[in-house]
C-alpha cells in the first residue's frame, strides 16, 4: 500500500469517528473539540486530493474562527446540558434508520454512477474551459490556478461572497447588540456643550458671615 | 482497495452526510449540536465538490466549495447570534420552547 492510500484510510476513519463523537458525546464542549478534529482530518483529505488552498482555508476559517465561535457560545451559555441530552435513545431508532437509508441510497448512486473517461470529457467540452485549463497538473499550482479563475471568471461570485459575509456580520451584531440601563458613559457632546453659567455660581458673601 | 478513486471519496462524504443528518434527529433538543451537525453536512458536500473537481480536472468545483465555506461560516455566525439572543430572553435553549410566536 502506498502512503497516499494509507493516509486516505487514516483521514477517513478520523473524519467518521470524530463526526460520530460530535453527534454522540454528552458534553457540548467535547462535541466542539471533536468537530475541530473532524475539520483537521478533512483538511488532510483535501490535501490528498490536491486542493491545498481549500485545506488551508478549512483549517484557518473553520478551526480558527467557526469552531472557536462555537466554543465561546457553549461556554458562555449557562445551560444544563445533561437535561438536553434526554430523548437521545428515544430518537435513536428513527434517526438511525434514516441515516442508514441515506447512506444506502447515496452508496447506490455512487456504485451505479458511470464515471466519465477522458474521452467523454473531451467530447463534452471540445475546447476546454478556463477552469479545466488551469487544473492541468503540469500547469500552475493549486492556489495560483484558483486565483487565475476566481478573480476573472468567478469575480461576481467572489463579490457576492463578500456581501454575504458583510450581511452576516451586520446581522450578528444587530441580533446580539443591547443597550443596558444604568451604565455611566461619557457623553462628549454634553461635555463640549457645557457653558460657564452651568457650572459656576457667583455668590455675594457679607463679611463675617458664613454661607448657609 | 489499492487504488483510491472518486468512489472512495464520495462514500466517505455520504457516510459523513448521514452522520450529520442523524445528529439533527438525535439531538433535537440541543440547538448547538444541531448547528454542528449542519456544519458536518456542509463539510460532506465540500468533500464531494472537491473530489469531483479533482477527478474531472475542473477547478469550478473548488471555487464552488469556497462559496459553500463562506455561506457555512455566515450561517454559523448568524445562528449562534440568534441562539445567544434566544438564551437572553428565555434563559434556556430548548428547541421545544421556541414556539413563542405560534400563539
Amino acid at each position: 500500500m502506498s502512503v497516499a492510500v494509507i493516509a486516505f484510510y487514516v483521514f477517513s476513519f478520523a473524519i467518521l469517528a470524530s463526526a460520530l463523537m460530535v453527534v454522540a458525546s454528552k458534553n457540548p464542549v467535547h462535541s466542539v473539540l471533536f468537530l475541530i478534529s473532524t475539520f483537521i482530518a478533512a483538511a488532510g483529505l483535501f490535501v490528498l486530493m490536491g486542493a491545498e488552498y481549500l485545506a488551508m482555508v478549512l483549517v484557518v476559517v473553520y478551526v480558527g474562527a467557526v469552531a472557536v465561535l462555537f466554543l465561546f457560545v457553549v461556554m458562555m451559555l449557562d445551560v444544563d446540558f445533561v437535561e438536553l441530552k434526554q430523548g437521545f435513545l428515544q430518537y435513536l431508532p428513527f434517526g438511525g434508520a434514516i441515516a442508514v437509508l441515506v447512506v444506502v441510497e447515496l452508496i447506490m448512486v455512487v456504485s451505479v454512477w458511470a464515471f466519465p473517461t477522458d474521452a467523454d470529457l473531451a467530447l463534452a467540452h471540445p475546447s476546454p474551459t478556463a477552469a479545466q485549463t488551469v487544473a492541468d497538473p503540469n500547469g500552475p499550482t493549486n492556489i495560483e490556478a484558483i486565483g487565475l479563475i476566481l478573480y476573472t471568471d468567478y469575480v461576481h461570485y467572489f463579490q457576492i461572497a463578500g456581501v454575504i459575509l458583510l450581511v452576516a456580520m451586520i446581522g450578528a451584531i444587530v441580533l446580539t447588540f443591547r443597550t443596558r440601563e444604568g451604565i455611566k458613559k461619557q457623553d462628549a457632546a454634553a461635555q463640549v456643550g457645557r457653558k460657564r453659567e452651568d457650572g459656576v455660581e457667583l455668590v455675594d458673601l457679607p463679611t463675617g458671615q458664613g454661607l448657609s | 482497495m489499492l487504488d483510491i478513486g472518486l468512489g472512495h471519496y464520495l462514500s466517505v462524504a455520504a457516510v459523513l452526510f448521514a452522520i450529520g443528518m442523524a445528529g439533527i434527529f438525535l439531538n433535537r433538543k440541543n440547538v448547538i449540536v444541531i448547528l454542528m451537525s449542519i456544519e458536518l453536512m456542509l463539510l460532506a458536500v465540500n468533500i464531494n465538490l472537491v473530489a469531483f473537481s479533482q477527478f474531472l480536472g475542473d477547478l469550478t468545483g473548488q471555487v464552488f466549495a469556497f462559496m459553500v465555506l463562506t455561506v457555512a461560516a455566515a450561517e454559523a455566525a448568524v445562528g449562534l447570534a440568534i441562539l445567544v439572543a434566544f438564551f437572553r430572553t428565555r434563559g434556556d435553549i430548548a428547541v421545544d420552547d421556541a414556539s413563542l410566536m405560534k400563539n
